[in-house]
């Protein structure tokens, strides 16, 4: 074990660095959830990234990556963050579905799908959930039925974050008469399709960031579909795993607003409880923790290693240090903690909002603590 | 270069560690110890030093093997796996390279059975001070060294069995000088060591409950299948999983000795006994009634998680090393592994 970053890898953070601070828009952007608008100026900061190559640095060149290591991508995440560079539109698609793609997908489906994902050219949503399989997510009933060379989509799909202003999706259909975790396919499909109906749903946050998805006779290319026909549960495992294991939450997301807090500590303390210094040190520890753990990681898969269930414990950490975090910056903040706030502040009050959808979102904490207590110790399902 | 994996060496020590521990520091020893008052398994403590548990840390020139922390972390952890009662951690670990850094030809290091007990500013009492071939002394920064009948032990029990703890009574006249210590490098290996023990110690309590809910029927079915006991179980497992890092990076940074290394040590020493103090009263809980009961040996892993959380530094203590990096030292994504910076 050595904990020092190389001459070569501290280049390249010089070089992240100066990249970022010459080309992270001045004002930040707004949401991508918001409007349109806020949409598609981050789809513009993504080509902007694009060209600078840094759209999605550890994939190969060819499929429109940098070709770097994993310690590479956790230094360049952690400029990213320290530069406060706008959230990425397309995590879904680069995040989740790429890394899925690139274990799962034909070289012809690397070459059609990645590229253009890592430019943001194409921004994806997931569409997995559905009214009646959502923690229960073998419940799927939407159907796929092949006809010649083509799907034929039908059903409803929920909860489908950036679905409402995305280009893509990527979603989870069953051949009719296939029950459980038999018979099911990931298959791609536009978003503006005929037969895809969107309609958005507003978040307790009043942004519209996720969408329900209704398909009518929706006809898509056999090429869309990922690994095998049936072969749909297992790849969204793969996906769920990549989700909870590295990708999807930095630490550095985590360090930067520990930062933060650590600063309206220092600016607010005179007149707070003293308390909650202990709850500020608390932050810092648990963004620490995370971002060893994440590095362990790293190293672990850089030397072969495979992400298994114990990624379901990322998922839990992060999720409620993050509750815990902007928990604590609200005690601080007193009686300005339920304000709206002035813009170019740190925005403590959405970030706490946002914060309560972690322990939902990407399989609920009580699914993640059954995969920890069935799978990492043994004990029986049922 | 940034690597976070432990190597063939540092694994194949630990495993030697774990067999010997399993074979030879289990329920019957416990019982057996427990019951003869015996300050040790003469056994058991000749077995330690005759795999040399014990020299790991201990420079070459004082017949020692002259590797680091981590190397040791890793047997520390594995003697809070089976709540080890032998003074190994704190002689190997803190009292032993102390005595080899001021004199590495001291006569006390030559014989690895041989134990050495240390009494640090930190800790107001003594462990394992009667069965020590010498005793290291605190006295105005100086390091003292008597043997145990030069001074005056009086015992204090502890609620852990297997604790000998000691308030210890000398003076000068009947103790050798040794002179100036690093007793800053001592905290910070005994807390990390203890932080390791913690981490063994929770990873016991969460196994030994779920074996026990695995076999333990109600209402038809083994309990392990009911939700709300696998996610008290759950729980616990993911505190060790975000604590074992930290402890791993404290082991492997602690040589610099700098306001970052102190903090990441005491992180560990936090996180970790707060993870074995947490599974312990959690495997409680999913024993039941059997849990509150002597004959099961939950109650051994709470005590000693119990113990070790105010020894080598309280948490109060080590809170403050922590937010002398948060408020005196840059913080942020590019700062996880940074030195100290003076009069940032």
């Amino acid at each position: 074990m050595e904990l020092t970053y190389t001459e070569e890898q501290q280049a390249f953070r010089a070089e992240v660095r100066a990249w970022l601070e010459a080309h992270v828009p001045k004002a930040p952007l707004e949401h991508y959830d918001a409007t349109r608008a806020g949409f598609e100026a981050h789809r513009e900061w993504e080509t902007t990234l694009k060209s600078g190559d840094w759209g999605m640095v550890t994939w190969p060149r060819e499929y429109g990556g940098r070709g770097l290591d994993l310690i590479q991508w956790l230094i360049f995440e952690e400029e990213y963050y320290r530069a406060k560079a706008p959230g990425r539109v397309n995590q879904n698609g680069i995040f989740l579905l790429g890394p899925t793609l690139m274990e799962f997908g034909t070289h012809e489906q690397k070459s059609r799908f990645l590229p253009p994902m890592a430019s943001g050219e194409e921004i994806w949503a997931q569409a997995w959930s559905e009214p009646m399989a959502g923690s229960d997510l073998a419940g799927v009933r939407s159907t796929a039925v092949l006809d010649g060379d083509e799907y034929v989509l039908n059903g409803h799909k929920i909860w489908s974050s950036r679905a409402a202003f995305a280009d893509w999706a990527f979603g989870l259909f069953r051949a009719p008469g296939t029950e459980r975790h038999q018979g099911m396919s990931l298959i791609f499909f536009p978003l503006d399709a005929p037969g895809v109906t969107r309609n958005p749903i507003r978040k307790i946050n009043g942004h519209v960031g996720f969408a329900e998805i209704f398909l009518e006779d929706v006809r898509v290319p056999a090429f869309n579909r990922l690994g095998d026909e049936g072969q749909g549960w297992h790849i969204c495992m793969a996906t769920a795993g990549f989700e909870r294991g590295l990708m999807l939450r930095s630490p550095a997301r985590y360090q930067v607003a520990a930062a933060e807090l650590a600063k309206l500590w220092e600016a607010r303390k005179d007149g707070c409880d003293p308390a909650l210094e202990g709850e500020v040190i608390r932050a810092f520890m648990n963004a620490e923790a995370y971002a060893l753990s994440i590095y362990r990681t790293a190293s672990m898969l850089m030397g072969g290693a495979k992400i298994g269930p114990e990624a379901s414990t990322n998922k839990i950490f992060w999720s409620e240090m993050d509750i815990h975090l902007h928990r604590t910056a609200l005690a601080i903040l007193g009686t300005e903690a339920e304000l709206i706030t002035e813009p170019g502040a740190h925005d403590w009050i959405d970030d706490y909002i946002f914060s309560l959808s972690g322990p939902i979102y990407a399989g609920s904490n009580e699914i993640q603590r059954n995969i920890i207590s069935e799978r990492m110790l043994g004990l029986p399902r049922r | 270069m940034m690597d976070f994996t432990l190597n063939e060496e540092q694994l194949m020590f630990a495993e030697t560690a774990r067999q010997l521990f399993a074979d030879m520091s289990g329920p019957d020893q416990w019982l057996e110890q427990m019951e003869s008052g015996a300050a040790r398994i003469e056994a058991r403590w000749n077995a330690i030093a005759e795999n040399g548990l014990g020299l790991l840390l201990l420079p070459e020139a004082s017949g020692g093997m002259g590797l680091g922390e981590l190397d040791f972390a890793l047997i520390a952890e594995q003697a809070g796996y089976a709540a080890l009662p032998d003074p190994l951690v704190e002689s190997a670990g803190v009292a032993a390279p102390l005595l080899a850094a001021i004199d590495p030809e001291h006569p006390l290091l030559a014989d690895p059975s041989v134990s050495i007990a240390i009494q640090h500013p930190q800790n107001p009492l003594v462990a394992d001070a009667d069965v020590a071939g010498g005793i290291i002394l605190h006295r105005d920064g100086e390091a003292w060294l008597a043997a145990p009948d030069q001074v005056t032990l009086t015992p204090r029990e502890s609620i852990d069995p297997f604790r000998r703890l000691f308030a210890v009574a000398w003076d000068t006249a009947s103790a050798t000088r040794l002179g100036q210590a690093d007793w800053d490098l001592a905290l910070d290996r005994g807390a990390l060591f203890s932080a390791a023990q913690g981490l063994g110690l929770a990873q016991r309590a969460v196994d030994m409950a779920v074996d026990y809910a695995k076999d333990r029927q109600q209402f038809g079915k083994p309990i392990g299948t009911y939700q709300a006991v696998k996610h008290h179980l759950a729980t616990a497992q993911v505190a060790i999983e975000f604590a074992r890092p930290v402890v791993q990076a404290a082991a492997a940074e602690l040589a610099h000795g700098d306001v970052q290394s102190r903090a990441r040590v005491s992180h560990a020493k936090l996180v970790a006994l707060e993870a074995a103090d947490n599974a312990a009263r959690i495997s409680i809980q999913v024993h039941g009634a059997m849990g509150y009961s002597w004959e099961v040996d939950v109650h051994l892993f709470l005590k000693r998680a119990l113990a070790l959380t105010n020894s080598w530094g309280t948490p109060y203590f080590h809170r403050q090393r922590v937010a002398q990096r948060i408020f005196t030292q840059p913080t942020g994504p590019d700062q996880t592994f940074a030195r100290e910076i003076e009069h940032a």
